[in-house]
């Protein structure tokens, strides 16, 4: 498909325009969070919101995640849709029980005669020598407890349309963007993640994977950063006449099972790309998804490019060591690809 | 700002219906729990943390509110549900789990979901502070009447929730009170070995907002100041820390032995339970005859009676039904 009208954007400028044209045609939408106002957001996704909509609206908050998320919660009930930023996912332990006992449970306490439409959209992932308290992606984490909808978008399209559908959601949902796909320059930036998003507002369903590359040799499961990374070394391994697939799950709540398991059962080979903790965690759940409903569409054992059991390090080469990339998926192919 | 007679008696009313569901609760509650307790067994399974005794701060603050106002509630939420106007018999189905209750089972006596009358809980201490500066907020940006009142322990003064949503709630002016009922004893350890300072009502000097403390578990004292902090808050001036005291006549929870109280403590509470003294002073000012409060008693009881007959007659919810309302 050729476009014509190529409208290239950052995740960024993709998610403040997502929320901005949600603000000029629902009241109920405002923004809090710490640095969100002035300062655009650290990572640039609530750039402009306070010139258009005021400091009404859009909120910096003191730093006081429990305060503030937990006001979430209560403005959400009361018929309000916050948008709230935890700057880092990493800060969660200060504030989880306003995320995982109030936000995710009060549905289900009121057998769903209250609603919790809120936005939790929290940066992940490292590379950029941050070290172990700013860099973790921690999706397993939050897509282990029941309650809330988890989304991860790879690029601006996504990004604009998941924002956009996760503000029209009733249920809360935590939305995942990782530091190095944002476009901000000093994060480093992946090219990728910077696509054709059209200006109209659109959404893009919460639930569904897409296919991100066609192919039939091997199936790359992968979200957020790794879509990338799976992309590239989709792109060695055709060097050699490999035709990967490469599938980004987008959401991780719900998890689009059906997509992955055709996949796979197209391809017979499943890698999975996670730069969240190799155990208990996502890369665990894709597994065990295609496992448990026909193991017998496996040509080989699975295989999964993820982060070790480890603090995540400072130094540059521990760091990258232990980061996936493209290299260490095309050598965890070479791996199974006799079989 | 003094009660009207009309307040008065709907306060009475109210301490009375309170206490009546907890003395039938605590009836009921044994059933197939003896003679060796298992906190599993019975027609109310789980935990039960009762109100007796701590009535008059529920009364003496919801006489402000109507159905429109917030109110986030404890683990130890039954006299402030009621005080706020929480549909009885679905309440007492919940707290037995059945499938016409507020939340048809899935939350049960420490999730008490009311949106009807905007009522919440949490069962975690100091959590209900958060949603109700939340639900503040949300008025204030909507231009809509009502104010957030989050009722909480004394223990819970020394969470960071506490302070955090305080903060919040000054630095933006919102119309919410916090109401600390101070039972003197976080389970069964004292006010005076877990808090640096005598009396919680101070700590509004940290947030520049007022603080108050009311003593002797009086429900006219606890209206009046309520009154005010509430009034202060309609009228956009920001929130309010009130501290009352109140004391707990039933154990943490029931089957809690009490070992920890100095002998003898519980007996002097006993001889200041609110509601006779209510009662007493109702007579004592020409408010009301024997006659009147009886009627008010036996009404509450037979109210009651109803509700436990609701919540007993009720359906089981279906197993798999624990499937569903996890999204909205």
């Amino acid at each position: 498909m050729t476009q014509t009208n190529e409208r290239k954007l950052t995740i960024a400028r993709a998610m403040a325009e997502a929320v901005a044209q949600e603000m000029r045609t629902d009241d109920r939408v405002f923004v809090m969070g710490e640095d969100i106002a002035a300062l655009g957001g650290v990572y640039g996704n609530t750039r402009g919101l306070l010139e258009e909509f005021g400091e009404e609206r859009i909120r910096d908050t003191p730093i006081s995640e429990t305060g503030f998320i937990g006001a979430a919660v209560g403005a959400a009930q009361d018929g309000m849709r916050p948008v709230v930023e935890l700057m880092f996912v990493d800060f969660f332990g200060v504030c989880f029980d306003a995320i995982y006992n109030l936000m995710a449970k009060n549905i289900y306490f009121s057998g769903g005669n209250v609603k919790v439409p809120m936005v939790l959209m929290t940066s992940t992932g490292g590379g950029y020598s941050d070290a172990g308290q700013h860099s973790q992606c921690l999706y397993g984490t939050f897509a282990h407890l029941p309650g809330m909808k988890v989304v991860t978008p790879s690029n601006a399209y996504d990004a604009k349309g998941l924002m956009t559908a996760a503000m029209r959601d009733d249920s809360p949902v935590v939305y995942m963007f990782h530091k190095s796909l944002q476009g901000m320059g000093w994060l480093g930036t992946e090219a990728g993640a910077t696509v054709h998003t059209p200006e109209e507002s659109y959404t893009v369903e919460i639930g569904k994977a897409a296919i991100a590359r066609q192919g039939k040799d091997v199936t790359i499961v992968s979200l957020g950063m790794g879509v990338h990374n799976a992309l590239k070394a989709a792109d060695k391994l055709s060097e050699s006449g490999v035709d990967a697939e490469v599938i980004d799950l987008r959401s991780l709540v719900p998890l689009d099972r059906d997509t992955i398991r055709a996949s796979v059962a197209k391809t017979g080979r499943l890698i999975v790309v996670d730069e969240d903790y190799h155990s208990y965690g996502v890369s665990g759940e894709i597994i065990a998804s295609v496992t448990e409903h026909n193991i017998s569409v496996l040509k080989a054992p699975p295989r999964r490019i993820t982060f070790p059991d480890v603090p995540i390090p400072f130094a540059r080469p521990m760091e990258q060591y232990c980061l996936p990339n493209p290299d260490k998926i095309v050598a965890a192919f070479e791996e199974i690809k006799a079989a | 700002m003094q009660p009207s007679l009309e307040q008065k008696l709907w306060m009475f009313e109210h301490m009375v219906l309170s206490r009546c569901c907890e003395e039938a609760i605590a009836g009921i509650y044994f059933e197939g729990k003896q003679p060796v307790f298992n906190m599993a067994s019975g027609p109310i399974p789980g935990e039960m943390h009762l109100s007796d005794g701590q009535e008059p701060v529920a009364v003496g603050v919801c006489a402000h509110l109507d159905a429109d106002d917030i109110v986030t509630a404890t683990h130890r939420p039954h006299h402030q549900a009621i005080a706020k106007g929480v549909d009885l018999d679905k309440m007492m189905a919940e707290i037995f789990g059945k499938s016409t209750g507020l939340s048809g089972g899935r939350g049960g006596h420490m999730h008490l979901f009311d949106a009807d009358v905007n009522f919440a809980c949490s069962g975690i201490i100091a959590q209900g502070m958060g949603p109700a500066v939340g639900a503040a907020l949300s008025r204030k940006m909507q231009n809509k009447p009502g104010v957030a009142v989050s009722f909480i322990g004394e223990g819970a003064a020394n969470q960071g929730a506490f302070h955090e949503a305080l903060n919040l709630a000054a630095v933006w002016k919102l119309p919410f009170i916090c109401v600390i009922e101070d039972n003197a004893w976080g389970i069964s350890v004292a006010k005076g070995a877990s808090t640096a300072v005598e009396r919680n009502h101070v700590r509004a000097a940290s947030y520049d907002i007022p603080g108050h403390y009311i003593e002797g578990n009086d429900p006219y004292k606890i209206f009046a100041v309520a009154g005010e902090a509430i009034a202060r808050a309609r009228a956009g001036e920001g929130p309010t820390l009130i501290e009352a005291e109140t004391f707990r006549l039933a154990g943490h929870f029931m089957g809690d032995a009490e070992g920890y109280r100095p002998e003898g403590e519980k007996d002097g509470l006993f001889a200041r339970d609110p509601i006779p003294a209510m009662r007493a002073r109702l007579i004592a000012d020409g408010d009301a005859t024997d006659a009147d409060l009886d009627a008010i008693e036996t009404k509450a009881k037979e109210r009651v009676d109803a509700a436990i007959r609701f919540a007993r007659e009720s359906a089981d919810p279906q197993p798999e039904d624990a499937l569903t309302s996890v999204f909205a």
